[in-house]
């Protein structure tokens, strides 16, 4: 039998939508347009974004300029569940730091990384705007304030 | 909808009337906060309240009303009801029940929700001293309205200022009145809003752009997207005064990524303002256009930066350029472009409906106007404050934060975040404004303001500041990138215990050249926490240096946990470490292998005798 060694056969739909939803497109919608794309694709595949410079003729290298320059948009695909670790002042001068080791060495894996069963994605972020449930941290939508070191491998076991 | 479009003010003031008319029948409101409170559960708390107050049919005369930030955040989730006033806090769904039948039903306050202070319960919001001592009118509707709905903002008076600036008074008068007032930008810098708007206004051009600065990058603030997500029309009504002041037909707010539920409300509010012919073509019958559109940051610090949020608006790498040119000739796509910060906009229907006089009234000198602040870190009552400017530290952090808890000591408190600086207890007395600060070597800021105590190590503090400028520089300019890289290294080794005593002259000497040398203000300001902390705190400092401690038991590699003589061998401390370096038998002093200990603080936080010191 031939093996297809393309791993998954790329979807043009979603970025076929989301392109027709943007009438005239020029390098002022590049920010709104990647976002687009991380939230229908989940990251930004490479193949995908060759294949938006090809049809928007923004060139590639200005893509990936933009894409690594901000922190919001990852190059890799992400865990099925994402810990935010909030590093934010209200948050550090509480014991964030000895927090996010705690989430590293249950997890196995520091911040910007993800978990090679791919179940977590750990990232730290500058702050959750809830600095009053200080040190913090989000599962996916969920919030875990007034956090413990002791606490960290209780919740994360928890999910899936 | 042709016949919802508000023509003139007259049409305005009455759709005012109708919608207090058409709520006459509403005996009693239950406020829910949605902002900070919903990480807490908020959004359980106001289904409940929904689903019990239809089944007791009272939800024609009761209305359930999700708000934004009511501000005492340290008692989410917060629930507030009117008429009566008062405030509860803690709330969860199953005390929704005795909340209805005796409150709302029969107008009894339930003292075991209320604050407490002293031991008793304060039943009306307006007498907690949290709120006795602010002064909340740029705040006024947060929490009192539906962010949604846009008849709840205009029931309060909404877009009155706007449309009576934009039908009745020449521009240049506002930007007169403006200037007079005083009013100065609330997102860093505070400069003065109506200079910077007569600067657009005079630049040569027909296109000219407006744009709200709600990038809110400092870790540790929220008081702009409490503003949004609580009041988003109080902002738009400022925008409108502006953009028909400065001669913009476009405006664009750049929000934070972070900030989704901020994002949805400013978006609600444009569609419903649109509606009502309050945006977009001849508004309110004035013959003036205006519309705005909402954009995303994508998470970078320097993008609050305006030259730097102006090029990410272009779909560019968001590095600063060199001022001048300044936006107000050259900004968003080569136009004259003005830019304010969030709260400054909030403030510009207040300087209109008080006039220039009454607005200048509250204030100093040359700070007018209230503030609002991010009370965070080791105080009581964290949450959103806001007081008149030239209020001491000491009213927000005692009077109405409550103080530190765990009767322990204030040691300092950061205003302005990286780019600010680290008060000390000698200047608790001292009022805040934006050139006292200034003179202290912190700055206003955004407003964040992070309350320090005795266990919160100063050299850490600035270390951890230096380690996000460093992170968040853009590399554009060399002083800021390799020059807050080397302070860093320094630093890093002072907590180490690895710094010399030269170390210090030469971080102050570096951080001089930083600040001079640097592009953008990220760069010329990123020093500030050293310069400050080495100010105030340098013992700290020298003690990390000579005797390599840390006396607030911060710094890690300083730290030696050691189990001592009272320990009564429960055993505790063994089963929570990680690395099972504790050993001993059950009833037995235990002991720990510091060789392999990987100071996780585990079994300081477990044990109850206090039979580990550090
Ligand atoms: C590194 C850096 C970050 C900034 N971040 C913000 C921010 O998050 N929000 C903001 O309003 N201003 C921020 N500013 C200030 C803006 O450059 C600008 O001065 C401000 O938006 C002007 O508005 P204002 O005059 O109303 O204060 C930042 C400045 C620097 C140098
Ligand atoms: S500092 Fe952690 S939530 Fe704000």
């Amino acid at each position: 039998m031939k093996v297809n060694n393309k791993q998954v056969v790329l979807d043009m739909r979603p970025l076929d939508e989301i392109l027709s939803s943007m009438p005239e497109i020029s390098q002022g919608d590049l920010i709104p347009l990647l976002q687009q794309i991380q939230s229908r694709y989940g990251y930004l595949r490479r193949d995908v974004v060759c294949e938006m410079s090809r049809r928007t003729k923004i060139a590639v290298s200005r893509i990936y300029g933009v894409a690594t320059f901000y922190e919001q948009f990852h190059l890799e695909p992400h865990g099925r569940h994402t810990i935010k670790c909030c590093r934010g002042t209200a948050c550090h001068v509480k014991g964030a730091p000895e927090i996010t080791e705690a989430i590293t060495r249950v997890t196995g894996v520091s911040p910007g990384e993800t978990t090679d069963d791919m179940k977590f994605t750990f990232e730290t972020v500058a702050c959750l705007g809830t600095c009053f449930l200080a040190p913090v941290i989000m599962i996916d939508d969920d919030y875990f304030g007034h956090l413990t070191v002791n606490k960290v491998e209780g919740i994360i076991t928890n999910y899936e | 909808m042709a016949e919802k479009k508000i023509k003139s003010l007259g049409d305005l003031t009455a759709l005012a009337g109708k919608i207090s008319e058409s709520k006459k029948n509403i005996k009693a409101r239950v406020l829910i906060c949605m902002t900070g409170c919903r990480a807490l559960g908020a959004e359980l708390v106001a289904n409940e309240f929904r689903e019990k107050l239809s089944a007791a049919s009272l939800d024609d005369s009761v209305e359930v009303v999700e708000v934004g930030c009511i501000g005492m955040c340290a008692m989410a989730p917060l629930v507030l009801i009117e008429p009566y006033d008062v405030l509860y806090g803690k709330i969860r769904p199953k005390h929704v029940d005795e909340i209805i039948s005796a409150t709302i039903e029969k107008g009894e306050i339930l003292d075991k929700f209320v604050v407490k202070e002293d031991g008793k319960p304060v039943a009306k919001i307006s007498d907690v001293s949290f709120y006795k001592q602010q002064q909340r009118q740029v705040l006024g509707n947060c929490g009192r309205i539906d962010p949604r709905q846009i008849d709840d903002a205009i029931e309060k008076g909404g877009y009155v200022s706007a449309v009576k600036a934009i039908t009745e008074t020449a521009p240049d008068q506002i930007i007169e009145d403006l200037i007079k007032a005083g009013l100065r930008g609330r997102g860093g810098a505070g400069f003065p809003a109506g200079l910077k708007w007569k600067f657009a206004r005079q630049a040569p051009g027909d296109e000219k752009y407006l744009i709200c600065n709600a990038d809110e990058g400092d870790p540790g603030a929220f008081m702009d997207r409490a503003l949004l997500e609580g009041d988003p029309h109080k902002v738009i009504e400022g925008m409108l005064v502006a953009a028909y002041a400065i001669g913009a037909s476009h405006g664009l707010m750049y929000v934070r990524a972070e900030y989704p539920i901020a994002v949805e409300h400013v978006k609600i509010a444009i569609v419903q303002a649109r509606e009502y012919g309050l945006l977009g073509g001849d508004i309110a019958g004035s013959g003036f256009s205006f519309d705005l559109e909402v954009r995303m940051g994508a998470g970078a610090f320097v993008c609050g930066e305006e030259t730097a949020l102006i090029g990410s608006l272009e779909g560019k790498r968001g590095m600063p350029t060199p001022r001048p040119p300044f936006p107000a000739t050259c900004g968003y796509k080569g136009k004259p472009t003005n830019i304010n910060n969030v709260e400054t906009f909030a403030n510009v229907p207040l300087v209109l409906s008080m006039g220039p006089d009454g607005y200048s009234s509250i204030g100093t000198e040359k700070s007018k106007g209230t503030k609002i602040f991010a009370l965070a870190g080791k105080v009581k009552n964290t949450g959103l404050v806001e007081v008149p400017m030239g209020a001491t530290l000491r009213q927000i952090v005692y009077e109405i934060g409550g103080g530190i808890p765990d009767k322990k000591e204030f040691k300092g408190a950061q205003l302005g975040g990286p780019s600010g600086g680290c008060i000390p207890a000698e200047y608790l007395d001292y009022p805040i404004d934006y050139d006292s600060l200034q003179e202290l070597g912190a700055i206003m800021g955004s407003g964040g303001l992070i309350v320090m105590d005795e266990d919160t190590c100063m050299v850490d503090i600035a270390r951890y500041f230096l380690d996000f400028t460093q992170s968040e520089s853009c590399g554009k300019c060399t002083p800021c990138r390799v020059g807050t890289a080397k302070m860093l290294k320094m630093l890093e080794a002072i907590c180490r215990g690895e710094g010399k005593e030269s170390d210090l002259d030469e971080l102050e000497r570096l951080g001089e050249d930083i600040r001079k040398a640097s592009l953008c203000g990220l760069g010329q300001t990123a020093p500030n926490p050293v310069l400050s902390t080495l100010r105030y705190f340098r013992d700290e400092y020298l003690e990390h240096i000579r005797e390599k401690t840390c006396r607030s038991g911060v710094c890690k590699d300083l730290l030696h946990y050691v189990i001592l003589d009272v320990c009564v061998g429960c055993g505790a401390c063994k089963k929570v470490c990680p690395v099972d370096v504790i050993a001993g038998e059950k009833k037995q002093v235990h002991t720990l292998d510091q060789d392999k200990c990987i100071k996780c603080g585990q079994c300081y936080q477990t044990c109850k005798f206090k039979a580990i010191s550090r």
